[in-house]
């Protein structure tokens, strides 16, 4: 068996010994993982525990303080080329006059200067990217007017349609009702293993996501394990990662991460039931 | 022919050179400001517009008082003006108002003595009304030339950073992840945005500035749902707004009371208001008909949208 951490050539991505402190506090602390060609990877998480910093500094929107991040074998350069990326919170006017084919087509080429010039060869390309999200049935209605999972599979699209070979998606599930998720978890999972994306997608709740993942990176308290959900959604490996006994319940299919008792008197949803319960919200 | 047409174009209206000087310039600055306003439409920007119109009140007395005239003095403050904003940080929505309020204020009573120094040392008792409410009539020959230039400059600006700007306007952080510099973007915006509002400015006068870049994008937004479709119709909307004022202004000479002509900038904000109320009328027909739809089983998704 291959050790979690280490990075094998040919990875998409590699995220190694990442540090990131604000202040005196530690977002990242040594976070190292990665992720092959065609896998679908959940980054699972509570809220603060640093996965949209992770994401951040992947995107290069933020700096670590140290390790690094390699993207097809690159650091930094030319990576946005390859990345695609659909950010957690996503408010539109309905007034915008932005259809969702126009969003996604921007997808394609929104860093050149100038008009998009037509060209049977762009639309045919959002037109396929379109039908591989269910999307044209509103591909020509305004983005803004659609509803919450119309949008995330709009931005999906746009993600995709530059054809790169890594795409993060950031909380995508969050807002959405139990069908959509599933949906669109489908969805990932499929275009993940059809054209060999390597998907990389945060959630705060593991369980929409069981089925799907081929990999989970766990995040906690700004440390990171990784490797298949056996390997990491056990009570030993977790407790670990807490740094304080924690239990792995099955129920139902369902799996339950529960602390053990009083560590603090942190409540805010972090404290007593952790990331992996399926208690509905 | 031309006597069919009298009851709307007044005696000699094809014939004036100031007139065919007001056609021209106010359709120039009629596409320049639908491009720009488009964006400012979508950015939720108007409020910098607003703050335009009112720190080119300064800038535009500030040109009558050195001699320049006030076009210079409304590209002069207004960029200045853009810097300001760019350092108080009015791109976020967040902590801006109460700094931006603050600087309007002194603005426009740096403004106020400003024009009393003009009526006092130039003698240029009509300059407020000038500024403040233009007269696309009064633009001069000389003045043309810089127009010209500024709206060559404005558009080459905004067509070279739309598609930029347009991912950037609907969501930055999608934007920064294209490599896209969004922060870079938004300035180039900005005095885009300063240039066009001095041009609104010299064509309707400052207090009016904002109108002709937010109404006729406003309009065309509710009209079509495709981001060129709406900046075209922008710039279609606002030549005719702009045109049809010329025209009634024109006619408004044989008006009472006294037989000197209304002023064209009440025309063309008047008919930007009307353009805005009847472009929502097409919107309004297809929620009743969807509506209508919607109470048929089987119908839902045969909508376009």
């Amino acid at each position: 068996m291959t050790a979690p951490d280490e990075s094998r050539a040919g990875d998409v991505l590699a995220v190694e010994g990442l540090d990131v402190r604000i202040g005196a506090r530690r977002i990242l602390d040594g976070v190292s993982f990665s992720v092959a060609p065609g896998q679908f990877t959940g980054l699972i998480g509570s809220n603060g525990a640093g996965k949209t910093t992770l994401f951040r500094v992947i995107l290069g929107l933020t700096r670590a303080d140290a390790g690094r991040v390699l993207v097809d074998g690159m650091e930094r350069s030319a990576r946005t080329a390859s990345m695609g990326y659909v950010p957690q919170k996503f408010l539109l006017d309905p007034d915008m006059p932005l259809r969702a084919r126009d969003l996604v087509g921007l997808g394609l080429d929104a860093q050149r200067p100038g008009l998009p010039l037509p060209s049977r060869a762009r639309r045919a390309r959002v037109q396929e990217m379109l039908e591989a999200v269910d999307a044209t049935a509103f591909a020509d209605t305004r983005v803004g007017r659609l509803s919450g999972g119309e949008q995330q599979r709009i931005l999906i699209a746009h993600a995709l349609v530059s054809r790169p070979r890594l795409l993060l998606l950031d909380e995508p599930l969050a807002n959405l009702d139990l069908r959509s998720a599933h949906e669109v978890v489908a969805l990932l999972a499929r275009i993940a293993h059809e054209q060999d994306i390597a998907v990389l997608i945060s959630a705060h709740e593991i369980n929409p996501l069981l089925g799907a993942m081929d990999r989970v990176v766990y995040l906690a308290a700004g440390r990171a394990v990784s490797g298949s959900t056996d390997e990491v959604i056990r009570a030993d490996v977790l407790s670990k990662l807490y740094g304080h006994h924690v239990d792995v319940l099955e129920v139902h299919g369902r799996v339950l991460v529960v602390a053990g008792a009083g560590e603090d008197s942190d409540l805010t949803g972090h404290e007593g039931v952790f990331p992996g319960a399926g208690i509905p919200s | 022919m031309s006597h069919l047409l009298s009851p709307v174009f007044a005696q000699g209206f094809f014939e004036s050179a100031a007139v065919h000087r007001a056609l021209a310039v106010g359709a120039l600055v009629a596409v320049v400001t639908a491009a720009v306003g488009l964006f400012t439409v979508i950015r939720g920007q108007s409020f910098a517009g607003e703050a335009f119109g009112d720190l080119g009140t300064t800038g535009g007395s500030a040109g009558f008082l050195v001699g320049v005239g006030p076009l210079w003095g409304f590209v002069v403050g207004n960029v200045i003006a853009a810097g300001a904003m760019e350092g108080i940080g009015i791109q976020r929505a967040r902590g801006r108002d109460l700094a931006t309020g603050i600087v309007l204020g002194a603005g426009i009573g740096l403004a106020a003595l400003i024009l009393y120094l003009d009526t006092t040392y130039r003698n240029t008792t009509g300059a407020a009304v000038t500024i403040l409410f233009g007269s696309v009539f009064a633009i001069s020959s000389s003045t043309v030339p810089l127009v010209l230039l500024l709206s060559v400059a404005v558009l080459a600006i905004v067509l070279a950073i739309y598609r930029p700007l347009l991912l950037s306007s609907v969501s930055p952080e999608m934007a920064s992840a294209r490599g896209i510099r969004v922060r870079m973007i938004g300035v180039l915006y900005l005095l885009a945005l300063a240039l066009a509002a001095a041009l609104a400015a010299i064509t309707i006068g400052t207090i009016l500035s904002t109108a002709l870049l937010i109404g006729p994008a406003a309009s065309a937004l509710r009209l079509s749902s495709r981001p060129l479709t709406a900046m075209l119709g922008a710039a279609a909307i606002g030549i005719a707004t702009v045109w049809a004022g010329i025209v009634l202004a024109y006619d408004s000479y044989d008006w009472p009371p006294v037989h000197r002509g209304w002023p064209v900038s009440f025309f063309v904000v008047t008919l930007v208001l009307i353009a805005y109320v009847l472009s929502g009328v097409p919107e309004a027909r297809a929620r009743r008909r969807s509506r209508a739809l919607a109470a048929r089983p089987g119908a839902a998704g045969a909508m376009p949208g």
